[in-house]
């Protein structure tokens, strides 16, 4: 059952990401109104404190948003709970591939990373947290503006730059970074060779390029697709395309034709019994992938 | 992760952190104030508008809270958090000085091994042994029934000791030493904590009426503490170290289950000849009365009993007190037992475990109590429990979560496993990138410890229901003497690894 709770969460994630947004909880009727005073906010420039043209009203509609987002029993729940052990990979990848001290409170200082996918900021904070400088992005602009208003709320999250754009106008707009990060997201991506073509192009030399998805096994077919979508009805028919998820083995290829050698995975396995993730060596439902920019492309 | 935690925990020299961390970045506090604290630390930060603002706030830095600060100071992922320790006791701020010809103090505690080896880890317990102190190798339990006794040795189960007797004050003052011998960052405030406001729901403070420039963002992520001189502080997590009486708690909202005991502990310090190098402990009709060796020639003395004979006790002449303790541990009540080459050890013979160790040697008479050292003490008997342990940005260690009995003994043992699961679980968080208030973090700690607790206190619980007599201070002692009382076997195994703290590997009965 919870495993099943937990990818209606993660895909609901993804479809808020893919800007397919349907009215999944109740929160949803706060946003009918609240996107056109935000739309004043330019993207790219930070907001230490809330632009003055936003009235309270609005901005308490924001945050009831934001706190489900945040609210660790919430819809989100699952991916909160997922949260630490996407980043107990990430972080000993990144300080094996970056030679940075596993034993700092702070390791990822000095790198610059972008969360494509960022949704409210549960991944980008914690990077920041441990030092990155992070820019988080995604193409909803409801998502930015409580991530945002979540981070604000902690000096040491509160760096974070939020931008409302996807991956691909980033690259047009020459921005790089040491490490990219998009977790949950490739598999509701249209091309998704097109799409890491662009994680390689904001990727430096010899960066680093994370990646998380769902396997197209029988597995995750019987778990994501028939239980959740068809027996449960947790989430609407056609939300996940089985055929469009990757393989292990089809990530790393197009991968390594966007130029990205894939160099560490791990699977991701859910214990019923005591409710938590744990790395592993299964990756035959989610996975995770850990890639380094060749030198040689572009 | 867990490698690289295990790593971060052994490997302690290995920082490279920079000073510089949430505290001495620029922190917004009242709105568009904005400062920087400067690096050094004032030891009162009063300015007015400008609330100083830590990553933990410990209330009560007594032995529990100021093992917490010790265990954080001593891991490289949590050791360049800022604390703030609010007692009301002014001791703490200048060091508490212990003289070691100091009359010795009633309040003593039995550390377990496992404790030792926690403060031994956190550089701790190196400043226990400069004062005093009495590790005991042996002890005897029996019964005025004449039945039967059990004398245990540290050697049969391989170890140095079986626990060590320190006054309150030393373990208090060795844990202070500790804190302020390191680089650790704290600062005291010896105030009360009057209020405190948790933001359990940073942003919904938008619809109330606040002035402007206070903005939710302001203080979404910290709770504030108002404290008795009017000043206050903000901090990520709040521990409520504070004891029994727990104001954290209070101010939390935690529900607690508890009940009192209608017995009350006598205590004080007696003075022998010559040293005492064992533990002892003789279940009487009306209770247990145990005497632990507290170093040099002094011994502790935990004599439970109903309220009225503790007042009778309390009041009586020294003289009659110190016939009474003697009486108590010698033939009062009832006659020694037998040695052990007669039907005594015959009994248990079906155990084979237990032959090997106990009973093998012949009773022993304590040593006498010549003259008393301290005035005697009353506390009475209760346990009390907190429903839950964490909240948003608020969690309870020691007597906060959990009494078991008002006198040290067990409670502080299991205090200080709380304040280690808890530093374990905030250098996890921090690891990974969590904010340290978070309560899906904290509810870890909880979930390491209450069923640690809750456990304990069900079989301290279920003894004292099943046996009236027998709520004892010491529960190695009464552990070890439902041992000699020849309980079922898997139970008293069960009993002695909680009550020596290590409690997954029994260590008395180690097959």
């Amino acid at each position: 059952m919870k495993l099943f709770n937990h990818l209606r969460t993660l895909n609901t994630h993804h479809r808020i990401l893919r800007n397919r947004f349907h009215p999944l909880f109740n929160n949803t009727n706060f946003f009918s109104d609240a996107s056109s005073p935000q739309q004043s906010t330019t993207p790219h420039v930070q907001q230490p404190s809330p632009p003055s043209s936003l009235n309270r009203n609005e901005l308490a509609k924001f945050a009831a948003i934001a706190e489900s987002w945040w609210d660790f029993d919430g819809p989100f729940k699952p991916l909160h709970v997922m949260n630490p052990t996407r980043l107990a990979f990430i972080r000993s990848a990144l300080c094996r591939h970056f030679k940075k001290d596993p034993y700092s409170a702070k390791p990822l200082e000095g790198l610059k990373i972008a969360d494509v996918g960022c949704g409210g900021g549960i991944l980008s904070e914690p990077l920041a947290r441990m030092g990155a400088t992070v820019t988080g992005i995604d193409a909803v602009e409801k998502n930015i503006n409580i991530a945002r208003l979540h981070a604000e709320s902690d000096p040491a999250t509160s760096t974070i730059e939020f931008c409302c754009t996807t991956a691909e106008k980033l690259v047009e707009e020459g921005r790089r970074f040491d490490a990219v990060m998009a977790l949950e997201v490739i598999e509701h991506v249209a091309e998704p060779a097109e799409f890491c073509k662009s994680l390689a192009a904001l990727t430096i030399p010899d960066g680093a390029t994370i990646i998380s998805t769902i396997n197209r096994s029988m597995r995750a077919y019987a778990t994501a697709i028939v239980a959740a979508e068809y027996i449960l009805r947790w989430l609407p028919m056609g939300t996940h395309e089985w055929s469009s998820f990757l393989t292990p083995e089809e990530l790393v290829l197009i991968l390594q034709r966007a130029g990205i050698n894939v160099e560490e995975m791990a699977g991701f396995t859910y214990n019923p019994v005591t409710g938590r993730w744990s790395l592993s060596d299964d990756i035959s439902v989610n996975f995770i992938a850990m890639g380094t920019k060749t030198n040689n492309t572009e | 992760m867990n490698k690289v935690m295990k790593k971060t925990v052994s490997n302690v020299c290995a920082l490279k952190i920079p000073r510089k961390f949430f505290c001495s970045e620029t922190v917004k506090v009242a709105g568009s104030t904005d400062f920087v604290p400067s690096n050094e630390h004032e030891k009162r930060p009063i300015i007015s508008e400008v609330i100083p603002e830590y990553d933990i706030a410990i209330v009560g830095g007594g032995m529990v809270g100021m093992s917490l600060a010790c265990f954080l100071a001593s891991m490289p992922m949590t050791k360049q958090l800022s604390v703030a320790i609010i007692d009301s006791n002014p001791a703490l701020g200048s060091g508490i000085s212990i003289q070691r010809e100091d009359p010795p103090d009633p309040r003593v505690s039995t550390v377990t091994p496992a404790s030792i080896s926690f403060l031994q880890d956190a550089g701790a317990w190196k400043y226990v042994e400069q004062n005093r102190h009495a590790y005991f190798k042996k002890m005897q339990v029996w019964d005025y029934t004449g039945f039967g006794y059990a004398r245990y040795d540290a050697g049969d189960v391989n170890k140095d000791f079986l626990g060590c007797v320190a006054e309150n004050k030393v373990l208090h003052s060795a844990l202070l030493s500790c804190v302020k011998d390191s680089d650790f960052k704290t600062t005291f405030y010896p105030l009360r904590l009057t209020s405190m406001t948790l933001n359990t729901n940073s942003m919904s403070t938008v619809k109330e009426s606040i002035p402007s420039k206070e903005l939710p963002s302001a203080q979404g992520h910290t709770s504030k503490l108002q404290l008795s001189d009017g000043s206050s502080i903000y901090a990520k997590l709040v521990v409520g170290a504070d004891g029994g009486k727990s104001r954290v708690r209070e101010l939390a909202g935690f529900k607690t289950t508890g009940w009192n005991y209608s017995q009350n502990a006598i205590i004080c310090t007696v003075e022998h000849t010559s040293a005492n190098h064992c533990a002892w402990q003789r279940f009487l009709p009306s209770g247990p009365i145990a005497l632990l060796p507290m170093g040099d020639n002094f011994s502790n003395i935990v004599w439970t009993m109903s309220p009225t004979e503790s007042n009778d006790r309390k009041s009586i002449t020294e003289e009659m007190f110190l016939k009474d303790v003697n009486s108590a541990l010698d033939d009062g009540h009832g006659p020694h037992p037998m040695s052990s080459s007669l039907g005594t050890r015959d009994l248990f013979s079906w155990l084979k475990m237990d032959a090997t160790l106990s009973a093998n040697e012949f009773f022993e008479i304590p040593p006498k109590a010549i003259r008393m050292a301290s005035k005697r003490m009353v506390f009475p008997l209760s346990l009390r429990h907190a429903n839950s342990y964490a909240s948003k940005r608020v969690v309870l260690i020691g007597d906060a979560a959990h009494t078991i009995h008002p006198l040290a003994g067990q409670g502080v043992n299991l205090g200080f496993g709380d304040a280690f699961s808890l530093s374990r679980v905030i250098a996890e968080g921090i690891a990974l990138g969590s904010d340290i208030g978070e309560v899906n973090l904290l509810k870890k700690y909880e979930t390491d410890r209450k069923p640690a607790n809750v456990a304990m206190m069900a079989l301290l619980d279920g003894f004292q229901k099943a046996y009236a007599v027998d709520f004892g201070p010491f529960n190695f002692l009464r552990a070890a003497a439902f041992n000699g009382a020849n309980l079922i076997s898997p139970l008293k195994r069960r009993i002695i690894s909680y009550a020596s703290g290590e409690n997954k590997l029994p260590i008395f009965f180690g097959a």
